[in-house]
């Protein structure tokens, strides 16, 4: 029992009676377009191509054109009118000969299939033969047989040397493997705190309750180098709540790491490091702009949502004779994302 | 399933795809683009504007903020707030208030200029606060709008985006796009801290920062050097243009390329 499915090819016989192979289905019957059979369909494809294929000829005019009477210039009107004309012509240049192209190809040129035989892969026992007795000859002839250390030495050149490019290429990445540096900041007992960028230092009097300031270490702005460096590590988020709100100005051992109110964090997020400063006002919550994660600056910087592990580190802070804030001493725990070696002193 | 997976031939399908993907961008950055403010001026107080300003107030806002303007459960005191806050607050149409939601949004403003400022009389009366600040103090011409932007990258891109166009907060919160606030509503909202907004107070970013911030802000926004600019809200309208509208034109072609002619 066979049945003939129309809309496949293959024949499906009744259940175990798979043949030994199957018929060779052949191929499809040839379907004429249109444009085969009515030749004002094929005049009429005929001009629609003429008409890309021209469009992409004025394309191209038009992006030699533009590139000379269009310059970018130094405002941003005539920056935009040369990119929107170079863009749209390149467009239509590129475009032009692909659709066009296209569209011959699948209306116009011949469609008609062709089966070419290929011929048996397998070479005749003869040619086999010789080919087999040469390569016994050559392997003779070089006498490399007879000359074991050659080979070894040979081989041990060809493996060793690509480590002299693999070498230099692993060693130079990341530059520094120092991961010392990343413990510290540049924070220590006595830093004023200061406005970023200015480097103002700031005074405790004058932060009020709701404001928040991007703070850096007074100094930084003077670093000869590595000043983005230090910066990266040592930036901090200062705030004034109402002391009424406040959850925590302390540290987990009970010192009192903020001063009436103010409470200054590290701004390197603990999950992978962007800078955490969204600060709403009104819900104490400092929200991180790459994975939203959210520390809750009211409650010591809890990690209240988000794939942070840990909550910001706390800048313990106070004031000086002058009325100035300054820090008690750098962070007391690494800031920024964890590392391997972040838990070893 | 069938029927859709046999349309998917058809060879009107890549068209109506691109229709599709245009459309929801189209849509998304309707809603997306916030609504504009409108402008208020400034004009010095008298002992009348207080009086009728406190006739505006028990109409229009003692619901909410309680008739001495010292606050409900609902909506906090105005004593001490100043009249920047009410002119800010007021002049872009966030108060009164329309409905209850994460956040005021700015709406078409109920009150006019004259009636802004009598509100703004009566409040700055209940106790000292920022006032509205002078013509000259927030005119953009007078910034250093090269100083403005390093000062703009610290404190406020990171809500307000990198040139201003605003950008999602928590919970419904958004920070809204910068391009058609005036001068003195940007100042007024950094030395007031309105809703979601922390207070940038004078030793904070002294006056002329505040200047030079609106300087940077004012440059922004106007033409895209590259065309469409998409909102200038980075990777979610890029990218939904890359993969929806880009990749979707790549599939479409291909599948024109490779279907049969009729």
């Amino acid at each position: 029992m066979s049945t003939h499915d129309p809309h496949s090819d293959v024949v499906v016989h009744g259940e175990g009676e798979l043949p030994d192979r199957f018929d060779d289905p052949g191929l499809h019957e040839h379907k004429p377009r249109q444009a085969d059979v009515d030749p004002k369909v094929a005049k009429r494809v005929e001009r629609q191509v003429l008409f890309l294929f021209t469009l992409s000829i004025l394309g191209t005019i038009g992006v030699v054109w533009a590139y000379f009477a269009l310059p970018p210039g130094e405002t941003p009107d005539s920056m935009r009118t040369s990119n929107v004309v170079l863009g749209v012509c390149l467009a239509l240049s590129l475009l032009g000969i692909g659709i066009g192209g296209n569209h011959y190809i699948k209306v116009l040129m011949s469609n008609r299939e062709y089966v070419e035989e290929r011929h048996e892969q397998r070479s005749s026992d003869e040619t086999r033969e010789i080919a087999v007795q040469m390569l016994k000859d050559g392997a003779q002839d070089s006498g490399l047989s007879r000359r074991g250390a050659l080979v070894g030495a040979g081989l041990t050149a060809l493996a060793l040397f690509p480590l002299a490019i693999v070498v230099p290429l692993i060693g130079n990445v990341g530059e520094d493997w120092n991961v010392r540096k990343f413990k510290h900041t540049m924070w220590k007992k006595g830093t004023r705190l200061a406005t970023d960028p200015q480097g103002r230092p700031i005074k405790a009097s004058d932060v009020t309750i709701g404001d928040v300031w991007h703070v850096i270490p007074d100094g930084l702005n003077e670093l000869e180098h590595g000043k983005l460096d230090e910066k990266a590590k040592a930036i901090v988020l200062l705030v004034r709540l109402d002391p009424r709100d406040l959850k925590s100005d302390q540290s987990p051992a009970g010192e009192t790491w903020g001063y009436d109110g103010i409470v200054a964090y590290s701004k390197v997020c603990t999950h992978v490091g962007c800078p955490v400063a969204l600060y709403e006002q009104q819900t104490h919550h400092l929200l991180c702009p790459c994975h939203q994660s959210t520390f809750d600056v009211a409650d010591a910087c809890k990690v209240v949502f988000g794939p942070a592990k840990r909550p910001l580190p706390q800048l313990p802070i106070t004031v000086d004779d002058e009325g100035y804030l300054v820090a008690q001493s750098d962070f007391h725990e690494p800031v920024g994302p964890s590392f391997w070696e972040r838990a070893t002193k | 399933m069938k029927a859709l997976a046999a349309r998917r031939h058809d060879r009107r399908a890549p068209a109506l795809l691109l229709l599709l993907a245009l459309l929801l961008v189209g849509g998304a950055y309707a809603v997306l683009v916030p609504s504009s403010a409108d402008a208020a001026t400034t004009k010095t107080a008298t002992a009348d504007d207080v009086a009728t300003g406190e006739k505006l107030f028990q109409a229009n806002c003692a619901t909410c903020h309680g008739a001495s303007a010292s606050g409900t459960a609902s909506a906090p005191s105005l004593i001490g707030v100043g009249a920047a806050a009410v002119d800010f607050q007021v002049g872009t149409g966030r108060m009164p208030m329309q409905s209850d939601g994460p956040q005021a949004p700015s709406k078409p403003v109920v009150f006019d200029d004259e009636q802004i400022s009598q509100l703004a009389a009566y409040v700055a009366s209940l106790g000292v606060g920022p006032a509205i600040p002078t013509e000259d103090m927030v005119d953009p011409s007078k910034g250093d709008p090269a100083n403005g932007m390093a000062l703009f990258r610290t404190n406020c891109a990171m809500c307000h985006n990198a040139v201003g166009a605003g950008g999602a907060l928590s919970q419904g919160k958004f920070a809204p796009n910068l391009w058609e606030t005036t001068p003195t509503h940007i100042y007024e909202a950094m030395l007031t801290g309105p809703q979601s907004m922390p207070v940038f107070n004078d030793a904070n970013l002294t006056p002329e920062e505040k200047r030079n911030i609106i300087a940077f802000i004012d440059e922004q926004g106007e033409v895209s050097p590259g065309g469409l600019d998409l909102g200038s809200i980075g990777p979610v309208s890029e990218g939904l243009w890359a993969w929806v509208v880009g990749l979707g034109l790549l599939i479409g072609i291909s599948v024109w390329i490779g279907a049969k002619s009729s």
